[in-house]
């Protein structure tokens, strides 16, 4: 039986970003048993974009011209939708980010599609069967789409390979039309802030969560790092209450860091968190709670208290 | 003006938690229920937004589907001051299937008239992050996704919003209402209500609606229906962490040990 996946690249700056290889990995699976596979780049200068999806291993490009480059969701909505009326794909895959956060979903209500997003896994083609977290993925969903002639997939980073196919794609371009759309007018980007410390440079990170409970904690583990020569950092929750400033956070919307130890002292280790560290050469995680998914990224383990631990690491300072 | 900001009443898993046999959900009695803590964010949101209307010229309403527990949470949004709640529920309702909720959530929304839409980005136990954006997409609204300002220009009827990318990159955008938001945790700093706003919660009209007043019959629910759970199970931990043991001073001792080798090696 063939299978139509409809792909929809994600570019940033003008350039493609790398869960679209991803998508493209994923969605050569889904048509191992037959299948055609479209990668929809939607963009006003898309030569470049274009050029960079060619050889991902989709059997074709399609462009849609778009009144801007940068992205916008409603405008990817309309191109989403449009295209998808032609191809009638079988199968349409967005990554799990923020710009797909923005469409994706409209897009699943608008066709009456099957949807499910941050799936982690593609257990079964036909009938489509997926994976994704629940409950702060301290569990594992199976997920069906019964009766679905169409189903939008939104996958999560790094837990899908790129495709090993090489070629290059038939590139077509589908005419859409935007009246109607009221989209958004793009004032300008703000740089992540960049004053402060910079935690991506240390070789040794001391991370706290929620698991310290109290602002008034912050400077006892800023001690703490002090004294075993770590850098302070943190998870997002300390940032949005106003604890610590943003420069020292680590995760998707903070920084991604690669130290040679990552020490995670009440850290429960929600998914945006993980994506910060994928790269960290060895985690150490601290946290009370056994079913902390922080234990499934972490090299090492403590069952405990973190503030036993903090207590002993204090004592033992020579 | 009206704001509506749909909430959610979202569960936590007790440490001893149990799956129901059937495996396909956790045994109520392990879960512990709050409001969804980005929707503290919207619903703070929206009164900040009402200050700056003035409290005569705005509504906030703030709506749910969820069964009679659920009305907890939409009571915690009143108390924060939010004017009068709805609820919608049928026992028939795939909860865990966010296009499920959205829809029902979309006809409550057409029912009350919306200038601006407020959701959270995700609910925490779920974490689809999508039923505002396919709210949106059912009642064909302008949509920002990951919203972490929000700024109302009320003479022209635009908002100048400001949407969070990975890596901490901000964008700023101007649209025009109405239109959906959904809002990033960390917005702004939730108001906490009370004693006395949580008792006068409940002298707010809170409205009880079933899919029929919605006009959304079974066919519809089924046709809107994005997915079923066939089962819930503890992941894989193949390649889990090597757990230290021992006291406390022997793990930190350990610790010391990780550390010296990485940092030398």
């Amino acid at each position: 039986m063939t299978t139509t996946i409809l792909v929809v690249a994600e570019a940033r700056a003008g350039e493609l970003r790398p869960i679209t290889a991803e998508l493209v990995g994923a969605a050569r699976t889904l048509a191992a048993g037959g299948g055609q596979v479209s990668l929809l780049v939607v963009g006003a200068q898309t030569d470049a974009l274009v050029a960079a999806s060619s050889s991902l291993g989709a059997d074709e490009i399609v462009v849609v011209p778009a009144p801007r480059d940068e992205f916008e969701a409603n405008l990817w909505q309309r191109a989403v939708e449009s295209v998808s009326a032609e191809i009638q794909p079988d199968v349409l895959l967005t990554g799990y980010t923020v710009d797909a956060m923005g469409f994706a979903p409209a897009v699943a209500a608008q066709l009456a599609a099957g949807f499910a997003s941050d799936v982690t896994a593609i257990t079964s083609t036909a009938p489509l069967r997926v994976k994704r977290g629940a409950y702060s993925d301290k569990l594992v969903a199976d997920i069906a789409f019964d009766g679905k002639s169409s189903v939008l997939l939104m996958l999560r980073s790094g837990s899908f390979a790129p495709a090993t196919a090489a070629g290059t794609a038939a590139v077509r371009t589908v005419e859409v039309s935007f009246e109607g759309v009221r989209a958004a007018e793009h004032l300008g980007f703000v740089e992540a802030r960049s004053d402060g410390v910079d935690i991506t440079k240390s070789e040794f990170l001391l991370s706290v969560g929620r698991g310290i409970q109290d602002e008034d904690n912050v400077a006892r583990f800023a001690a703490l790092a002090d004294s075993l020569g770590a850098t302070l950092s943190v998870s997002r929750p300390l940032v949005d209450a106003g604890w610590v400033d943003a420069s020292r956070q680590v995760g998707q919307s903070g920084k991604t860091v690669k130290p040679r130890v990552y020490l995670a002292l009440g850290i429960s280790g929600a998914v945006q968190h993980l994506a910060g560290i994928r790269e960290a050469e060895t985690i150490i995680a601290v946290n009370s709670d056994p079913e902390a998914p922080i234990f499934s990224a972490a090299h090492y383990g403590v069952v405990a208290d973190l503030f036993d631990i903090a207590d002993a690491l204090e004592a033992s300072d020579a | 003006m009206r704001i509506v900001v749909p909430v959610k009443q979202v569960a936590t898993l007790d440490e001893d938690f149990e799956i129901l046999d059937g495996g396909l959900a956790v045994d109520p009695d392990f879960l512990d229920w709050e409001l969804n803590e980005w929707d503290r964010f919207t619903v703070e949101a929206a009164l900040l937004l009402r200050e700056a209307i003035g409290e005569s010229g705005c509504e906030v309403v703030v709506v749910t589907v969820g069964d009679d527990d659920s009305e907890s949470g939409l009571l915690s949004a009143m108390a924060m001051g939010a004017d009068r709640g709805v609820r919608a529920w049928d026992d028939s309702l795939t909860v865990d299937d966010p296009l499920s909720v959205a829809r029902v959530l979309a006809s409550v929304i057409d029912r009350q008239g919306a200038d601006l839409v407020l959701c959270g980005v995700q609910s925490k136990d779920a974490a689809n992050g999508a039923t505002g954006v396919a709210v949106a997409g059912y009642l064909g609204l302008p949509h920002v996704a990951v919203v972490r300002s929000i700024e109302l220009d009320q003479a022209s009827s635009t908002l100048t919003v400001q949407r969070e990318l990975e890596g901490g990159v901000l964008e700023t955008l101007r649209l025009a209402l109405p239109a959906l938001l959904t809002v990033q945790s960390g917005a702004n700093e939730p108001r906490y209500a009370n004693l006395r706003a949580v008792k006068l919660a409940k002298e707010k009209p809170l409205d009880v609606v079933e899919l029929s007043d919605l006009g959304l019959g079974a066919d519809v629910m089924a046709a809107a229906q994005g997915s079923v759970r066939t089962q819930l199970a503890p992941p894989d931990r193949t390649a889990g962490a090597e757990i230290l043991t021992g006291s406390p001073s022997d793990i930190a001792t350990r610790i010391r040990e990780i550390v010296q080798e990485r940092l030398n090696s």
